[in-house]
């Protein structure tokens, strides 16, 4: 067996690939909060309950409504997106004028108010949601058995993160939008609907979330906690990454998770603490993270 | 954390029942049994709701059949398989709530908890869901009574069992806390003493999820078992992420713990063929069938040994109160350890003074889709293992309460 | 209006001393602990404008410092309160170093994701028993009294707190307290006025973190348990919703605050279940929303509106 640092190869393999599957979800996330950060100016810290609400969403489609996961991909983000324009309208609206940190704290207590909600409907234990048949089976890759399922979700999440880029950074809608954010007041004064432009921004970052969340029903059961334990290391991803910057997060997202696949083998204490400690090392040398830029 | 409070009789003494026995002197003249167990997460199936339904049917067979002069009360609370929460509401209940006696506290690190805020206040505790050895070991005391089974009973029967029928190479995958740490222990030592070999072993948080990583850690040792030392729903997840993972067949998984909801939720499709040891199978005969069917009326479920050993342990200390005619602890549980346990889920079962209750055990091996019969029928009973052997023998305790 | 003050600390005091011949002394402490873990907090936020999303770490560590010098270590009981509040110190002066580099929201999320380290840092060692806490750890005895009795414990307790709170009270009305405010109303024009901005900033957070380390030290004592929800972020969380329901840069506002919480998830927690997040969850959007000065807050102003229409 082909060794690497005294590890045999197959093994290390095969986290690196469980570590790209982690990696997909913290991308797909953090690109949200990202998202929403350049144009709101606000930590969305009821993104992890929105990702838990979209798993969700999913499971209930089946169970209740018979809505096969195909259509759930579809459905669940479009319902999201309007739950976060409800949330932008009823509450974010009325923040900006204030302090940042009062848009942290809200979305603190809505992440409250999802979770406890779920909690209290479907207990801690968690649903199980079975794998899409058209997906089920594993893929011989010689070092490894990768399920199919898993392999789906590195690929779809990549496609989801370019199209997220592509729509910003080169459509005429996403120039807009960079506008807006850049100025709101002149871009405003061109007759572009910021405030409109705003509110679909937020849409977009939950709807994000969502797709998430359906992505990861089938590989990690459908439970409460599921994004609070994820929301966390999310945040370290985005300071790391430099805050607002959409490529940053995507690139560091997919990174870090196969870091951590990497600590599983040689270190495996540190596994979960990984991305904090080298968030403590960014921040030491380059305070602004690796793609953002100081104000 | 909900708490129900059901009153469930008010038995005066009845003039013609006033002979014999001497008149109980029963604090506020209210018995009440705390339900302390996991309402909501991994454990739930197991435990659960099910148990307050054990303990209720306990004590109104109790009334039926003794109609004690003194009432009965049953509160029922969850403690999230938080130590810290389950400690703070045995204090509460105990200072507060006048709560005589805490049951059932499935998964450990509650149970040990609890233990010791139950000597503090010198009050009974009776444990029928939690496995951990170290409850009748490092951490016995003299106000803890140990029902159903534990982690060596359970190690004892299955890992003897899979070892024997060759499975010599093994590598653990662990719930990190005290009862995973307990049972891979007792495990390792069982492989260990059959001509078997540890590879490893590796550690998940509870409650988990995601069990991919360590599986694959599993599947690099060449282990020729991997033996799961957790329980409840990170058992069944377990079990499913080794499937997709092409894991098994080619490497065989042991569940050390494992419940016949467990199985249920599982199906006999993916699960056949496993050995499991439980200290109570509903379909072992007429009186086991007979309970379970009333049980079954109620819960909608077949009863787990967890829920079985709640009723048996529940009723044994109501009877026990009546024989001794006090609620006072430390005459209670005199009165429990000098009587045997008969009822149908143990036949002349005995507290020992290190507080485990000892009775025998089953091997169970689960059945081929096509041998099921009827709906729960899900196990033949490969051996019976006799009280004496079944559990820790009192020689190798490490409880200071054993005089050697 | 320093008559008042007086009076209103005077009626406070004795409310403490009477407190737990009415009700049950265990949930008293606990209100106690978590009104010192808001104060200390408070000192952060209300009074420097730095919000710390991760004071749960200085909070958990010192439960768990305290608990392993009093039960491995077999040392006095005193000596572990100071043991834990030294260590959450120490921990705050780390963390300090780390998060005053950057402002605003980015001080709230690093030092969230600093005290997700410690959480797993302690989950994984074997001094805090992990999963299971750190459990038994004995009260011991303070000058001969022994606190296994909940009545000597509290009044033990209620000391420690009234102290604290004395100590906070003077901190805030002290010059350096006079410069924390300076650099939360506006941060340029103190640099430009010649104050280290950094090293003050660094003193409130470590005598923040040391005070929330007593707290912590102090309700491990009560519940002889020191258990990894005292680490999470939901406790973090709490302390914030504790000290904004109840006014924050207010002296008392943390105190009320933490009395609110405290009972309100005493008493709903057998009613409602999992409904009590979704409860704290409402109040904390209800308290952004429209009432951002809270319950002290609010009061004072009225007061003063009162006092205003009458002159």
């Amino acid at each position: 067996m082909i060794e690497l640092f005294g590890v045999p190869l197959p093994a290390l393999m095969g986290q690196l690939m469980l570590g790209l599957v982690n990696g997909s979800f913290y991308a797909m996330m953090s690109l949200g909060l990202a998202v929403i950060f350049g144009m709101l100016n606000i930590i969305n810290f009821a993104h992890g309950a929105l990702y838990m609400a979209g798993a969700f969403l999913a499971w209930m489609g089946m169970t209740y409504w018979e809505i096969s996961y195909w259509w759930a991909l579809i459905l669940v983000p479009l319902a999201l997106c309007v739950v976060g324009v409800i949330i932008e309208r009823a509450f974010l609206q009325w923040l900006y004028k204030l302090d940042h940190l009062y848009g942290l704290l809200l979305t603190f207590g809505l992440a409250l108010i999802i979770e406890g909600l779920f909690r209290d409907q479907y207990g801690v234990s968690g649903q199980p949601y079975p794998i899409p048949e058209e997906l089920s089976g594993a893929l011989n890759l010689g070092f490894m058995f990768l399920p199919k399922y898993r392999a789906w979700v590195i690929v779809a999440s990549l496609l989801v993160c370019f199209a997220t880029w592509f729509t910003i950074e080169k459509t005429r809608l996403g120039s807009y939008l960079r506008a807006a954010t850049e100025n709101p007041k002149l871009t405003q004064a061109f007759g572009i609907n910021v405030p409109l432009m705003v509110m679909l921004t937020y849409g977009l970052g939950v709807a994000l979330a969502g797709l998430a969340g359906v992505l990861a029903a089938p590989a990690l059961q459908v439970n409460p906690l599921m994004g609070s334990n994820l929301i966390i290391a999310v945040f370290a991803v985005v300071v790391i990454g430099g805050m607002g910057s959409i490529f940053g997060s995507i690139v560091t997202g997919l990174g870090l998770g196969m870091i951590e696949g990497i600590t599983k083998v040689f270190y495996p204490e540190i596994s979960s603490t990984v991305v904090f400690i080298i968030m403590a090392i960014v921040l030491f040398i380059r305070p602004a993270g690796l793609f953002g830029r100081e104000k | 954390m909900k708490t129900k409070r059901i009153s469930l009789a008010v038995a005066t003494a009845v003039a013609a029942f006033a002979t014999g026995a001497a008149q109980a002197q029963v604090s506020d003249n209210v018995v009440r049994i705390g339900v302390l167990t996991d309402m909501s997460g991994a454990y739930s199936d197991l435990a659960g709701q099910g148990t307050v339904v054990a303990a209720n049917m306990a004590v109104e067979d109790f009334i039926a059949k003794q109609k004690p002069n003194f009432k009965i009360e049953v509160v029922s609370a969850d403690h999230q398989n938080k130590g810290d929460i389950a400690s703070n509401k045995a204090r509460e209940w105990f200072d507060r709530d006048k709560v005589d006696i805490v049951t059932e506290l499935v998964t450990t690190s509650t149970a040990l908890a609890v233990q010791k805020v139950a000597k503090e206040k010198n009050k009974l505790v009776l444990m029928s869901g939690p496995a951990s050895t170290r409850i009748t070991n490092e951490d016995c005391n003299d106000v803890t009574v140990h029902w159903t089974y534990d982690t060596y009973a359970v190690a004892n029967g299955t890992a003897k069992a899979v070892t024997k029928q060759g499975g010599k190479t093994w590598f653990f995958l662990t719930a990190d806390y005290a009862f995973g740490h307990s049972l891979e222990k007792d495990a390792t030592d069982v492989v260990n003493g059959n001509g078997g070999k540890v590879l490893g072993s590796v550690r998940h948080p509870f409650p988990g999820s995601d069990f991919s990583s360590y599986l694959l850690k599993a599947q690099a040792s060449g282990a020729q078992v991997i033996g799961l030392a957790n329980a409840g729903t990170d058992t069944t997840n377990s079990i499913k992420q080794a499937a997709e993972f092409g894991i098994t067949p080619k490497q065989s998984l042991a569940g050390l713990l494992m419940f016949i909801t467990d199985i249920h939720s599982l199906g006999l499709k993916s699960t056949q063929g496993m050995y499991l040891t439980e200290g109570f199978y509903w379909d072992l005969n007429e009186e086991t069938r007979a309970w379970s069917k009333r049980f079954f009326e109620r819960h909608k479920r077949m009863p787990t040994m967890v829920q079985a050993g709640e009723y048996s342990s529940v009723l044994h200390y109501l009877n026990a109160v009546k024989a001794a005619g006090t609620d006072d602890t430390q005459k209670v549980m005199a009165q429990m350890k000098k009587t045997p346990v008969n009822d149908f889920f143990a036949k002349n079962g005995k507290i020992r003074e290190d507080g485990r209750m000892v009775h025998d055990m089953y091997l169970l091996q689960v059945k081929k889709p096509e041998e099921s019969k009827y709906p729960w029928d899900y196990y033949n009973v490969r051996a019976t293992i006799p009280a004496a052997e079944a559990f820790q023998p009192l020689a190798l305790s490490k409880c200071p309460l054993v005089k050697k | 209006m320093t008559v008042n003050k007086n009076i209103g600390f005077a009626a406070l005091f004795l409310l403490g001393l009477l407190a737990p011949v009415l009700i049950y002394p265990v949930l008293v402490m606990k209100v106690l602990c978590f009104a010192l873990f808001a104060c200390a907090f408070n000192l952060l936020l209300g009074y420097t404008g730095l919000l710390s999303f991760g004071h749960a770490a200085f909070f958990g560590l010192a439960a768990y410092a305290a608990g392993h010098a009093l039960k491995v270590w077999e040392l006095p009981t005193l000596v572990g309160l100071v043991f834990g509040t030294v260590s959450a110190a120490a921990l705050g002066w780390l963390f300090g170093l780390l998060a005053i580099r950057r402002q605003g929201i980015y001080f709230a999320m690093i030092t969230l994701a600093l005290a997700q380290m410690v959480f797993f840092f302690l989950m994984q060692s074997s001094f805090t028993g992990g999963e299971d806490g750190l459990q038994g750890v004995p009260r011991g005895t303070l000058f001969g009294l022994d606190l296994a009795d909940d009545m000597t414990l509290y009044y033990v307790v209620f000391i420690i707190c009234a102290a604290a709170f004395w100590l906070i009270y003077r901190t805030i009305n002290s010059p350096f307290g006079q410069v924390l405010k300076a650099i939360r109303e506006n941060e340029p024009r103190a640099i430009s006025l010649g104050y280290d901005v950094g090293r003050y900033k660094l003193l409130a957070f470590v005598l923040s973190a040391g005070l929330a380390g007593l707290a912590g030290a102090t309700k491990m004592l009560v519940f002889t348990f020191a258990s990894l929800t005292d680490a999470h972020w939901h406790m973090s969380g709490e302390v914030v919703l504790m000290t904004i329901l109840g006014g924050m840069g207010t002296v008392l506002g943390p105190v009320v605050g933490a009395g609110v919480i405290v009972s309100l998830q005493s008493e709903l927690a057998d009613k409602v279940g999992s409904l009590v997040t979704v409860i704290m969850g409402a109040i904390f959007v209800i308290c952004v929303m429209a009432f951002r000065r809270g319950i002290v807050g609010e009061a004072m102003a009225l007061y003063r509106r009162m006092v205003g229409e009458k002159v």
